[in-house]
């Protein structure tokens, strides 16, 4: 419990000063939030907060030095100079306890960030003080129109500060935001939707955003109903990020090796440099990069907890560019540092952000082109509650939501009925039938957990709407 | 048992009136405090071996106010009485940049006040007690007698414990300090055929629990010796079962599987900020809006299912909210008809419902986030004097017996939803076969409710559960236990998951 502030570098320093474990990495979270959300055109809840995480891993070497070490982490949040130590001995008292580790390694080599001396990033509620006002004039405007407005406005800096027994000094700054917009007619009927990824709130403009949903209401104004069946259908940006960071979460190289994963080859080992997009013409590819314009995300490896694809032992590795399906061939697998020793693959470890591209540079059609060069067809607005039906073949099921609206000739001619889907991100990149041109969006379904994406409206073919949702 | 001394040691009555002082001279019509200390640890393993084990401690204070009738709310980690004074200041600040955007003033609904109580969940041994290489231990033990099994290729083992402290004052006078505890243990084993490459996975069914370690060392609560004895075999019997043929089917689900439907497609639409569109834009609203109540027939006359927070070892179970009101329990379905709704203070006032009082649903997943309309344990009744699962078993021709939970999704209405599960079982009349697998059942709430021909006795029933209900933005996390009997369906669809894939 804190009851004065210290420095996160003065944290960082004092907890590996104090150390007696045989490798140590520390690391301090320093967060700042500010949020608010409206419904039924008016305010329900907001808030500002602020936050300080400390986590302190200590490893404990075995038999054979750093190559059977334990690990063992604890954090805590309200940590001062003061209280450091019972942290610092918890963790260490952790790592005698856990046993070896399966990923153990030697720490990372020392390097520092330029701005490792620079205070945390923050944000407050000002933030919003350009916003808020324009916000009370689309929620009046709807009001005048008899719509309904519901939302989320959302703005976090978070700081990381990572340290290490080995000399890590590595700071990386983090913004995030983004605002959700959905307009409903007075009886509730017909709904829209759209969602706007923020690294600050000077770019959004919550004007445009609600005339066009008022549009896409206008639109619904003509209701067709359609049966469950197969249909040519046009994700969204947002909707395709949606399956892609489902797929890329599901994408451990040590998962497919153990033949539980969709990555997994019959008869043994995994799929890299197996083609995953069959038939399709396009052959997209799929891509992280931590220094991606607007998109910028942490440039190391940052890892609270081991698992198939992370490591504690990997923090601070630095963070190279990579891909992970080349021209529509899967070319890499997320990596630790000894699930890549064992497979014998490249280090390749998770990265913060994922860009979709159909066509060098990510060039293409917009979604509105798309919808134009459409004969017969589905559009989309966003999907949800996406949850995983069959690991094997990545089955996903999960609801359209907010619009659905029918395509006949290149036009939009009124809107359907909500369907159930069952379909594999894996799986669809084999029935691409257009593609178009990459933009940053936000994933209406995982937007919360992985925010900075970049993908193409994506035409499918025979996207499986497995049955009607009554929901409007 | 006690409250955490490290908690009730920290000058929490003094943080409390600087907060609440504070936002009263700065003219609040209402001001609440919370303090708070959520310890979790996890702990993982992968085929015997430590994955990782983390602890952590998540501590906070925040205010809230209600000023010139809109919510204000901040913040903060540092525990001196300035800081929480200056909280207030802030909760006042938000209020005063968010007016513009509200046009309802906030009042709550009336609840008398408590004074001081201390209340302390239902448990024998606190987790955080026991040294973590004997916890580490036990479940490297249940891993490797897994592992030596048969057909298991593969066995990831997990256990979550969370100490959840809590303090909440107020400017009527309430000053209540609160612990509860939560342990939640499973066990999954993987099956690969390496000639064709396919896999099953089984997962152990013990629930999450609101007791202590005691859950995991013996076998009164739960028979983990029984099911740990058993899963490599139906694992085995899965991975060469026969798919499944899609096809309407009667249903006998086990309380295992049933308390995600029943949290899914009664839980969440008998949340009344959902139906009156607080969640609109995110988790979603409910067909079941309040013009229906008293007359929706949400499902069969066998039908009854009710809300509570007081159950002994319920995840959903504390003495008194996040708004201070004492916890209850109440009808939600009674003999098929929708009566009742899950409120808190604002709602309930808005509304009037449950005479004008809120029936105790608000939380707060930490400090750090406002209080909202959370779950209750809501939950089926069994039928006093009801059958067994070998009578409703017998009273189906084709059918399926599933059980244990796995893959669930539901619409922002809560109207279509499909489930998975860890196993079924083919009935033939009357009789249990062998298992078969690639089965999905899809339904829509209230023909699946209606479709419900009996519910077992109480000998049937389990109280199931999950820590992470998600709701709300920013997000929150809640637990939440689900009572159910074993239960008779007739008439389900049944997908095949496999021909769902197809192209």
């Amino acid at each position: 419990m804190s009851t004065q502030q210290a420095t996160p570098q003065q944290l960082v320093d004092k907890a590996l000063e104090l150390s007696r474990a045989d490798g140590a990495v520390v690391i301090v979270d320093a967060g700042t939030e500010a949020n608010l959300r409206w419904a039924n055109n008016t305010l329900t809840t907001n808030g500002v907060s602020a936050a300080q995480q400390v986590t302190v891993i200590s490893m404990k070497n075995g038999a054979t030095g750093a190559a059977s070490a334990a690990a063992g982490v604890v954090g805590r949040s309200g940590v001062d100079l003061a209280s450091i130590e019972d942290l610092v001995r918890a963790s260490e008292k952790a790592a005698e306890d856990a046993g070896p580790a399966e990923d153990a390694a030697e720490l990372v080599p020392g390097r520092a960030s330029a701005d490792w001396d620079e205070a945390p990033a923050q944000t407050d509620i000002s933030v919003f003080s350009r916003f808020a006002p324009a916000l009370g004039e689309t929620l009046a405007a709807a009001r005048a129109e008899g719509n309904l407005l519901f939302g989320y406005a959302e703005h976090s800096m978070g700081t990381q500060y990572l340290g290490s027994s080995t000399g890590l000094r590595l700071r990386h700054a983090q913004p995030t935001g983004s605002v959700q917009l959905n307009a409903k007619s007075g009886d509730r009927s017909r709904s829209a939707w759209t969602g706007v990824p923020t690294a600050d709130f000077t770019d959004v403009d919550i004007v445009a955003a609600g005339q066009d949903l008022a549009r896409r209401l206008e639109w619904a104004k003509r209701r067709i109903d359609l049966p469950a069946g197969r249909y040519e259908t046009i994700l969204p940006p947002s909707s395709v990020a949606d399956l892609m960071i489902y797929a890329y979460w599901n994408a451990a190289l040590r998962d497919a090796e153990d033949g539980r994963s969709v990555f997994s080859r019959s008869g043994g080992g995994s799929r890299l440099g197996e083609s995953l997009s069959g038939a399709s013409a396009v052959k997209a590819t799929l891509r992280s990069d931590p220094s991606a314009p607007g998109l910028e995300c942490t440039p190391y490896v940052d890892a609270y907890s081991s698992s198939a694809a992370t490591s504690v032992f990997d923090n601070g590795i630095e963070l190279a560019p990579t891909e992970w399906i080349k021209d529509g061939v899967l070319a890499a697998l997320a990596t630790t540092r000894q699930t890549a020793a064992a497979a014998k693959a490249p280090l390749t470890p998770y990265i913060d952000n994922l860009i979709l591209e159909a066509a060098p540079g990510g060039a293409g059609p917009s979604l509105a082109e798309l919808t134009a060069s459409t004969g017969d067809g589905l559009l989309l607005t966003s999907l949800w509650y996406i949850r995983e039906v069959d690991p094997q073949t990545l089955l996903l099921t999960g609801l359209t939501r907010d619009g659905v609206y029918k395509v006949e000739g290149g036009e939009v001619v009124g809107e359907v009925n909500n369907f159930r889907f069952n379909e594999s991100p894996v799986s669809l990149l084999s029935r691409i039938a257009e593609a178009g041109r990459t933009e940053r969006t936000f994933s209406r379904e995982w937007g919360d957990y992985f925010s900075r994406t970049a993908m193409p409206a994506l035409r499918i073919r025979d996207f499986n709407m497995s049955s009607v949702s009554p929901a409007s | 048992m006690t409250v955490d001394e490290s908690f009730t040691s920290l000058p929490l009555g003094d943080l409390a009136e600087a907060a609440l002082s504070r936002a009263h001279d700065l003219g609040a019509e209402h001001a609440d405090f919370r303090v708070e200390t959520v310890r979790s640890q996890n702990i993982n393993l992968r085929d015997g071996n430590v994955d990782g084990v983390s602890d952590s401690s998540d501590s906070g204070l925040s205010v809230r106010v209600v000023y010139e009738g809109t919510w204000g709310f901040a913040a903060g980690v540092v525990l001196t009485p300035d800081s929480a004074a200056a909280l207030a200041e802030q909760a006042v600040e938000v209020a005063k940049v968010s007016k513009p955007v509200n046009s309802e003033p906030v009042v709550l609904a009336p609840e008398p006040p408590h004074g001081e109580h201390v209340w302390v969940s239902s448990y024998e041994i606190n987790p955080f007690d026991v040294p973590d290489t004997e916890k580490i231990g036990h479940f490297q033990r249940w891993s490797q007698r897994l592992l030596a099994a048969d057909g298991v290729a593969h066995v990831d083992a997990e256990f979550q414990a969370v100490q959840e402290c809590k303090y909440f004052a107020d400017l009527a006078g309430n000053r209540l300090t609160q612990q509860r505890i939560r342990t939640e243990g499973a066990l999954t084993a993987v099956a690969v055929d390496e000639e064709s490459g396919a896999f099953e996975t089984m997962r152990t069914i013990a629930p999450p629990v609101g007791r202590g370690w005691e859950f995991f060392t013996g076998n009164e609560v739960h028979d983990w010796d029984a099911e740990l004895d058993a899963l490599p075999g139906l694992l085995r019997a899965k991975l060469a079962a026969p798919s499944v043929e899609p096809g309407e089917y009667d249903l006998v689900i086990d309380p295992s599987n049933l308390w995600l439907t029943i949290h899914e497609s009664i839980g969440h639409a008998t949340e009344l900020d959902r139906a009156l569109g607080y969640e609109a834009a995110y988790a979603g609203t409910s067909f079941a809006t309040l013009d229906k109540l008293g007359t929706l027939e949400y499902g069969s006359p066998v039908m009854n299912i009710t809300g509570d927070r007081v159950s002994e070892h319920g995840l959903g179970t504390v003495g008194f909210d996040d708004e201070g009101v004492e916890t209850q329990q109440w009808d939600i379905v009674k003999d098929g008809i929708l009566v009742g709704y899950q409120l808190d203070r604002r709602i309930a006032q808005l509304k009037g419902l449950n005479g004008g009082r809120s029936n105790g649903c608000a939380f707060a997943d930490s400090a750090g986030h406002v209080p909202i309309q959370r779950m209750a344990n809501v939950s089926l009744q069994p039928a006093e004097d009801g059958p067994s699962v070998q009578e409703l078993i017998s009273r189906v021709r084709r059918g399926l017996y599933i059980i244990g939970d796995k893959s669930w999704s539901i619409d922002m209405q809560r109207y279509n939803f499909q489930f998975t599960g860890q196993r079924a079982f083919l009935i033939e009349d009357g009789q249990i076969k062998g298992q078969v697998k690639d089965f999905a059942y899809q339904a829509t709430t209230t023909d699946f409710w209606g479709a419900m021909e009996a519910v077992g006795g109480p000998q049937t029933y389990v109280v199931g559960g999950s820590f992470q209900c998600g709701k709300g933005q920013p997000g929150q996390v809640a637990p939440v236990s689900h009572g159910a009997p074993t239960a008779l369906f007739r008439g389900i669809r049944i997908l095949n998951t496999v021909q769902e894939a197809g192209q």
